[in-house]
């Protein structure tokens, strides 16, 4: 378990992390992390199979069942549509420079 | 499953395996925010899912296998299946809607803890309840903002005493909150029902009223809802992943929402709050000149025999289709010698970036696409700015006119250049619903026509001077 401060620090840890990492972000790529960032929420996934795991009466059955499927959908939805995105971003063909950030 | 390994060991490999899934994520978002190492970002993070999801069907205690299988193969096939088929112009929409499927799982995550009755301390109650909160709210404002973008829902819902009916749903959704709080997490089960019915019902009344273009603003702040929800059920249920993964995305979605919401010159408050449109119509009438049509002939003449065009798409070129007609006339261009560019505004599209995405699509590099502040300065040096489907975002209004509903949004400065040629459906107005001055200059003309057809025309007049 994670209790208390130890929890604290990992909120605020993450938390910087996650600005830090964005902060520098060129415009032409804010659609894509977007959706990239809603792929790694899909984490939730984790989260609601052991909760469908832990279920003992019909009625957590199907709030679990609910929450796995709708867990599944964030993860592979996620996944295929940033997927798709990032695979059109080429540079010219003729020339070789640099991307423009 | 602990029968085949000792506990300790299942729990440190568990434990050990959630550590390398946080940090493949943090990996990949990071990858995915320069667009060299971007592709292979989305694999990174995409392998720590995959590891994650693998090992948590060896988590101590676990059973319902077969329930948990089917659910994840019927979820993720309907999600890959439409993932895979829909157009790019409809991608903001997705987005919405597979945020709004990981809001409804952590509520869902929420919801099982507090139907199961047991006491919960003081910490894990408060966060199951925020974290319950916040992720109906984001799952049904989401399928609103999918609805209403997919064009299911076309009217925004406005009503007088609005604010007060949706201030009083949010009070007693907080209200049954603090009391759930108040009994550790185990209250009788209809209280939960109500208050996961009113949270729902407050992201859906919330939603209604706010307007298409400020949805992209509503869709990235939904997601770094879910984030957040996500992280506070992890640490309900005491997964360092969830927490750690939940929270990066909170932070991170925060922060690209107030970029979106600047580049727009709106603050998040008046996104959410703001009836925009309503009071949009302040002094349309102040517009002197008159529109000046031109036909396809003299436009493909003007632009191939400029030295620099510069290109300014907009929405309205998504939905005609119109992106690849506009790249190979680019191309045609280009083999005369022309140069040729394009200005993105970071409001282009329906997100900041979406426009990238429809041109990227089409076969346009990257490298002719430029950013507001990279461009601006060369619209002085262009012998043509071509509009296409775009309007508020070159109207100069922006800059001078003080009481304009846009003034202080930073535009593409269209009206520097020599001549402007638009391409336009008809003299309706911008998203806003302000009158665009621009339309109106001595050197600008404009010629109408669905996106598409009237670029083909450009490309059959540009190759007949050859």
């Amino acid at each position: 378990m994670i209790d208390g401060f130890i929890a604290l620090y990992i909120f605020m840890l993450a938390a910087f992390t996650g600005y830090e990492v964005i902060s520098r972000v060129p415009v032409i790529l804010h659609t894509p992390l977007m959706s990239g960032s809603n792929f790694v929420h899909g984490i939730v996934l984790v989260g609601a199979m052991v909760a469908l795991g832990n279920a003992h009466n019909l009625a957590e059955q199907v709030i679990g069942f609910i929450g796995v499927l709708l867990a599944a959908g964030n993860v592979v939805g996620g996944y295929v549509s940033t997927e798709r995105m990032l695979a059109m971003f080429k540079t010219s063909r003729d020339t070789k420079q640099g991307p423009q950030t | 499953m602990s029968a085949v390994l000792p506990s300790s060991l299942t729990d440190i490999l568990i434990q050990a395996a959630y550590f390398v899934a946080a940090l493949l994520f943090i990996i990949g978002l990071k990858r995915m925010s320069s667009p060299k190492g971007a592709k292979n970002g989305i694999v990174w993070a995409g392998l720590g899912m995959l590891i994650a999801g693998l090992i948590t069907f060896l988590w101590p205690g676990m059973h319902n296998f077969v329930l948990i299988i089917v659910a994840i193969f019927i979820g993720g096939l309907l999600a890959w299946w439409s993932g895979r088929r829909v157009p790019m112009t409809a991608m903001p929409q997705m987005v919405a809607l597979y945020n709004g499927m990981g809001g409804g799982a952590a509520a869902a995550i929420a919801a099982e803890e507090l139907v199961r009755g047991e006491p919960l301390a003081w910490a894990p109650a408060i966060l199951a309840v925020l974290g319950a909160i916040i992720g109906a709210v984001s799952f049904s404002g989401s399928l609103i903002a999918f609805a209403k973008l997919q064009g299911i829902i076309n009217k925004s819902l406005r009503y007088g005493a609005q604010q007060i009916v949706n201030a009083l749903v949010l009070l007693g959704t907080v209200a049954l909150g603090l009391w759930i709080v108040l009994l550790h997490g185990a209250a009788p089960v209809p209280v939960v029902i109500v208050f996961f019915v009113l949270a729902l019902l407050f992201g859906v009344l919330v939603t209604l009223p706010i307007g298409g273009a400020d949805m992209p603003v509503v869709i990235s702040l939904y997601n770094a809802c879910t984030g957040l929800a996500v992280a506070f059920e992890g640490f309900v249920i005491g997964n360092a992943a969830m927490i750690i993964a939940g929270m990066v995305v909170g932070a991170a979605g925060t922060l690209l929402t107030q970029l979106m919401a600047k580049a727009m010159n709106r603050s998040l408050a008046n996104v959410l709050f703001s009836n925009f449109g309503e009071t949009a119509t302040g002094s349309a009438d102040e517009v002197t000149g008159s529109l000046k049509p031109i036909d396809a002939a003299d436009a493909g003449v003007m632009m191939a025999y400029a030295n620099k065009v510069i290109i300014v798409p907009g929405y309205g070129m998504a939905v005609a289709q119109a992106q690849h007609k506009v790249w190979e006339m680019t191309q045609l261009l280009q083999n005369r010698g022309v140069t040729v560019k394009f200005a993105i505004h970071p409001v282009a599209g329906r997100m900041p970036g979406h426009m990238n995405v429809l041109l990227a699509e089409a076969g346009v590099p990257y490298d002719l696409i430029a950013d507001l502040e990279d461009i601006n300065p060369e619209f002085a040096t262009a012998d043509v700015s071509l509009i296409i489907g775009a309007n508020d975002v070159v109207n100069p209004d922006a800059r001078s006119k003080t009481d304009s509903p846009i003034y202080g949004m930073p535009i593409l400065n269209a009206d520097k250049s020599r001549n402007v040629i638009v391409i336009k459906r008809g003299q309706g107005r911008g998203f806003s619903g302000v009158e665009n001055s621009l339309f109106y200059m001595d050197n600008t003309r404009m010629l109408y026509g669905d996106g598409q057809a009237a670029v083909t025309q450009l490309i059959q007049n540009i190759k007949a001077i050859e």
